[in-house]
């Protein structure tokens, strides 16, 4: 009779708290609506629309190679299997054309979709939260009058139990903060727009902050360095591994050309963001390179010695502590130093110093790695610095012999282990661990 | 030293380690299809493969090529007895003034070996490296299709494939 009891107890708790849950995680549908003609929206929304759009990089993620823009397909590998990017142009069936207003403000500020379904964080609404409602208005109009596209989306394969979507409302609750962004009185107004921009709509820190075990950014180490798509995406606080502090010239003009002349060249995903910035209005640039930049905080003295170091090994006015010539020598001789040894040869002195590089500075070897397999190449049809792949010229053994000696020769710092399987790790699997 | 296999020959050779193999072929061997374009991994003109991979020889030490298998140009056919894909190149014309062309055959040879039947899309992707300055492009693709389709009817015929 007792255990009978004590069943009865806990069946009448699991139903207190699956009917709690199921009332926490059901949203209801927004109704459908016909789908918005050019004239419904303003011609100065439209276009400030455009700059958000660029701003949060949207289409990087909702284009996929050779698709229609916006019309989405990109797969999105997660730890917990893949997301495929949803089409958002305006079609009525397959994109977003029967989306209200509302109902694109609710899955930008709250990720859940029309028909009342949670959105993946792979989307970054925990940053969108943060957009104005005149922000959210203008992207709107942007994407209500692009091009429709009949792309209906490829189902993701998650595995269970993150294929169930209502699992997500537990997400939000432990980790979306949907206050609207407020000014730092103590920053001036540059300061402040950069913020807002970089916090919300360029979700910089969705790549740039480190995550928890259930994906979820480690609010407490904002900007400390993450990854994003199987590369590094670097710390941009006192933890920075650049050779020299950003500043936030040095950061504009990284944003805007992909190239800062005291770091080297945007890679991997970075890439899109600048040629994304590229087009975007200067002074909006400038504020987040003035906003991330200063994440960096005052360098401390030993930095900026360890900085100087570092430019004086660049210039060829000090030489690099050489390691015992050997293969890595004669394999960077033969194969790197062409470009990157600085005055070598006149007409590509512009290719970055590699004293200076970010890629060879880091504790995690991906990024020199990737960059060496796979080199680097604008997108068809765009300027922008090329560097040959290097994936046939060396094996993996070579790939690690030569950069084992980089890190030594030009970064200074301490052998990375495992170097060589992890090469071999990346050649097989392009989008990484 | 420095054992190099280069079309199925092994020399040994005392050589900085860091010399660019092109200049290897070129300057010791005296294989002289492969071109000097750019010495930068621009574009091309120095495509050779190694272990069956196109490589800028340019860009390519000495030191990377140990115990690796070097194919150059001259192992595919002769003046009499051109390959499939030299005669193709041949007969559609697809060379002007001739310079990137060692690479672009080089490049495509690659290519056909890997996937007989490749699309003009896998063609494009795969040739993207190459450049020619007469713009010949739209020439080496047809060169390319048309090696493909003679490789693929004569290997359908002898039922072996044909280098």
């Amino acid at each position: 009779v007792n255990g009978r009891r004590i069943l009865l107890s806990l069946a009448a708790l699991l139903l207190v708290v699956v009917v709690t849950c199921i009332v926490i995680a059901w949203r209801p549908a927004i109704a459908r609506i016909a789908v918005p003609q050019r004239s419904d929206f303003s011609q100065a929304a439209i276009a400030r629309g455009a700059q958000l759009a660029l701003i949060g990089n949207c289409a990087t993620c909702h284009t996929a190679p050779g698709g229609g823009d916006y019309a989405g397909g990109l797969e999105i590998p997660t730890p917990f299997g893949v997301i495929h990017a949803t089409n958002i142009t305006p079609d009525a069936e397959t994109g977003i054309g029967a989306w209200s207003l509302a109902a694109f403000q609710r899955a930008l500020h709250e990720g859940i979709a029309r028909d009342g379904s949670h959105l993946y964080p792979a989307f970054p609404y925990d940053h969108f939260a943060h957009m104005t409602n005149a922000d959210v208005e203008a992207l709107y109009a942007f994407l209500m009058t692009r091009p429709p596209i009949h792309a209906p989306a490829t189902p993701n394969s998650l595995r269970f139990p993150f294929n169930l979507r209502p699992i997500l409302a537990g997400w939000n609750l432990l980790f979306l903060n949907t206050e609207p962004f407020r000014p730092d009185p103590a920053h001036d107004a540059a300061w402040n727009r950069g913020a807002y921009l970089a916090e919300a709509a360029a979700h910089c820190g969705a790549c740039h902050t480190p995550r928890n075990i259930f994906q979820a950014e480690e609010t407490s180490r904002p900007y400390a360095g993450g990854m994003a798509a199987g590369w590094y995406a670097p710390a941009l606080d006192a933890s920075s591994p650049a050779p020299v502090p950003w500043t936030a010239p040095q950061l504009e003009s990284f944003l805007r050309t992909g190239m800062a002349s005291a770091h080297g060249a945007a890679n991997g995903p970075m890439q899109d963001v600048s040629l994304n910035l590229a087009q975007v209005d200067a002074a909006d640039v400038r504020a987040i390179a003035e906003y991330i930049a200063d994440q960096g905080g005052t360098p401390s003295p030993a930095r900026m010695q360890a900085a100087q170091q570092a430019h004086a090994i660049a210039s060829g006015a000090q030489p690099s502590p050489s390691l015992p010539s050997g293969d890595g020598a004669a394999i960077y001789a033969g194969a790197c130093a062409i470009c990157h040894q600085d005055g070598w040869r006149p007409g590509v002195a512009a290719q970055p110093p590699l004293a200076l590089s970010t890629a060879l500075a880091a504790d995690n070897p991906i990024n020199a790695i990737r960059i060496l397999l796979d080199g680097r190449q604008p997108p068809e049809g765009e300027a922008g610095t090329q560097m040959p792949a290097f994936a046939t010229m060396l094996s993996d053994r070579q790939i690690a012999t030569v950069l084992g000696w980089l890190r030594h020769d030009f970064a200074g710092k301490p052998d990375w282990t495992g170097l060589q399987d992890t090469v071999t790790r990346l050649r097989d699997h392009k989008e990484g661990p | 030293m420095t054992t190099l296999d280069v079309n199925g020959h092994a020399h040994t050779l005392d050589i900085d380690p860091a010399t660019p193999l092109l200049y290897v072929l070129r300057d010791d061997l005296a294989l002289n299809g492969a071109k000097y374009g750019c010495g930068l991994g621009q574009c091309g003109a120095c495509t050779v493969l190694l272990d069956g991979k196109p490589v800028f020889s340019c860009l390519t030490p000495l030191a990377a090529t140990d115990g690796r298998k070097v194919r150059t140009i001259e192992s595919l056919g002769t003046v009499q007895a051109p390959s499939p894909l030299q005669r193709a190149f041949i007969e559609e014309q697809a060379a002007q003034c001739g310079y990137c062309t060692a690479g672009m055959v080089m490049r495509a040879q690659a290519l056909l070996e890997a996937n007989p039947n490749p699309t003009d899309a896998e063609i494009r992707a795969h040739m993207q490296p190459n450049l020619c300055r007469c713009g010949t492009q739209m020439r080496v693709i047809r060169a390319i299709k048309r090696a493909a389709t003679a490789m693929g009817s004569a290997s359908a015929q002898s039922g072996s494939a044909v280098r």
